[in-house]
């Protein structure tokens, strides 16, 4: 019998859309509407790993084996070690994050998420200064100066546009695309940029830069800025900071291209204290553009119930928290961890060469429903059934916004939480707790 | 003939479209490329030849594109295995490895582009 669920939340990037229909036959997926490419890809599904896998040597193949032999083998290896990892967390909800920190706890683990490669700096802007942000609403119905700053939505968030910042038509945006100016900042001319109104190009590196000499613009020092800064002509940063003062209401939105340049944090700190200066003349937010649908969870769910976004380290008996110390490619490149479980993320595929290499070497258990570049690198391999199109639960859109997931399907396979929670009970045994 | 460029990675809709299929021939084309404008690409050859992309810290064998958008010296990689194999893996004390801003070389081979399989055996 085919079957249409209407209002399904994506469970791919930040935007979260929650217009999506999927269409379903027989508990098989077979259609899905409104949704861009890439969630459409991730709704319809790819090539699952049907049976948990084990392999004593990582040149050798796997072999298939049950649940119970791999949650077991999962089990030993974790509690055998002295500095477990465990990672990941990004593409699973809430729930499974709940989970992951209580094993971490019961093991004196350290438990990191993949915004340690994504917007890990921007949380230390944030505990810096603080975050003037808004939800995507107050956007869609009020903005009228729309930023982005290192930042390709065209590619990275490909309705984000559409749904919320600048094609779409608000209660004081009644024009929408024609009501609104859109700025990009980027080192290349991306396709986003293409569609802007206006297009800052920057050299790669300089973003610290040209938000400083923004930011004496901004408080009547433009004297002090030279003819240029970072790449951008001075004439164009002084447009650039008259358009923003100018706003009703002005949205900036920022991604890789300032957390993973050289500054790092720094940049969003000094883009965050822009941010509040423009307040001194007009209304204006800064959003970061989280990457998975979830990411923004396990930040949530590890703030409550640990006191720290990521990148905690439950060794002292207490959460204890320094990034550059606790992260997980720090771990992994000082050889630290001597055993690491994967799961929703792929540490493989998104670490540099050494950590990945320090991964080859030492235990590492995948959870995960899909075969990538941590599997490779694997020892027992357990597959689970996909979050939010299987397994119902609550995820945070990249404003903080909570949504609850509806199944679209049954799973084949177990989820996520019962895995974690029988790998938590058996460790519990071995460890005699 | 060698280039010298600064490397940046990142997302594009088509990584996106193929992350959870990383074993798929998709995955490798949407990830295993090095894209330059046009003038600098001229320089190593044609669109679509393999070019080896060394840094400090590795080297990988890519497909070359052209990209407009791109300014003079400035190449890019799709974020991924490949890109990954040549990244500056220091996070400078804030966990965040240099995914963005590494010097590297850019060069034409006849070497084949590795499989995902392959490049992460490498590390085995």
């Amino acid at each position: 019998m085919t079957t249409e669920i209407t209002d399904a939340l994506c469970p791919f990037c930040g935007c979260n859309c929650d217009d999506i229909t999927v269409v379903v036959d027989n508990n098989r997926i077979t259609g899905v509407k409104h949704a861009c490419r890439v969630g459409t890809a991730k709704i319809m599904g790819h090539h699952r790993i049907e049976t948990p896998m084990m392999r004593a040597d990582k040149k050798s193949e796997f072999k298939k084996v049950s649940y119970d032999e791999a949650i077991e083998g999962a089990a030993r290896m974790l509690a055998m070690s002295k500095r477990p990892l465990l990672y990941g967390w990004a593409s699973a909800l809430c729930e499974v994050h709940k989970k992951g920190i209580l094993l971490a706890e019961e093991m004196g683990a350290i438990i990191d998420n993949t915004a340690t490669v994504c917007h890990g700096p921007s949380t230390l802007a944030v505990h810096e200064k603080g975050l003037p942000s808004s939800t995507l609403g107050q956007i869609k119905n009020r903005a009228d100066v729309v930023v982005f700053w290192g930042s390709n939505p065209v590619h990275a968030h490909p309705r984000h546009m559409g749904r919320y910042s600048v094609f779409t038509k608000g209660f004081f945006q009644e024009k929408g695309r024609r009501g609104r100016k859109v700025i990009v900042v980027d080192v290349r001319k991306t396709e986003t940029a293409s569609m802007a109104d206006e297009f800052v190009q920057v050299q790669q590196g300089s973003d610290y830069l040209v938000i400083s000499a923004m930011r004496a613009i901004l408080s009547g020092h433009a004297d002090v800025v030279p003819d240029s800064a970072g790449g951008v002509q001075k004439e164009q940063l002084v447009k650039l900071v008259d358009t923003l003062k100018g706003a009703k209401f002005c949205g900036i939105f920022f991604g890789m291209g300032l957390t993973q340049s050289i500054s790092r944090y720094k940049n969003i700190d000094n883009a965050i204290s822009l941010t509040t200066e423009l307040n001194s003349f007009t209304k204006c937010v800064i959003m970061p553009m989280r990457g998975h649908y979830n990411v923004a969870g396990f930040g949530q769910v590890c703030s409550w119930e640990t006191g720290f976004a990521t990148a905690v380290d439950f060794a002292r008996g207490a959460p204890y928290y320094n990034p550059g110390e606790t992260a997980a490619n720090d771990l992994l490149m000082r050889k630290e961890t001597d055993a690491a479980m994967i799961i929703a993320g792929d540490a493989g595929a998104h670490f540099p060469a050494d950590s990945v290499r320090h991964l080859a070497k030492i235990p590492v258990v995948q959870i995960d429903p899909y075969w990538n570049a941590t599997t490779e690198v694997s020892n027992i391999v357990i597959p689970v059934a996909v979050c939010g199109i299987e397994v119902e639960g609550t995820a945070y859109r990249m404003d903080g916004v909570s949504l609850r997931y509806r199944k679209m399907i049954e799973p084949t396979l177990s989820t996520d939480v019962e895995v974690l929670e029988r790998i938590t009970e058996r460790v519990k045994e071995l460890r005699g707790v | 003939m060698t280039l010298k460029v600064n490397l940046i990675t990142g997302r594009t809709i088509d990584q996106g479209v193929t992350i959870e299929n990383k074993t798929s021939s998709d995955y490798q084309e949407a990830t295993a490329y090095c894209e330059l404008n046009s003038k600098n690409l001229e320089i190593l050859g044609k669109p679509g030849s393999n070019v080896r992309v060394k840094t400090r810290y590795g080297d990988v064998v890519v497909k070359l594109k052209e990209n407009n958008g791109n300014p003079d010296s400035i190449a890019f990689i799709p974020m991924g295995p490949w890109a990954n194999a040549v990244v500056d893996p220091d996070t400078r004390g804030c966990g965040m490895p240099g995914f963005k801003g590494i010097p590297a070389e850019i060069e034409v081979t006849k070497d084949k582009i590795l499989l995902m399989k392959e490049l992460i055996a490498r590390y085995k």
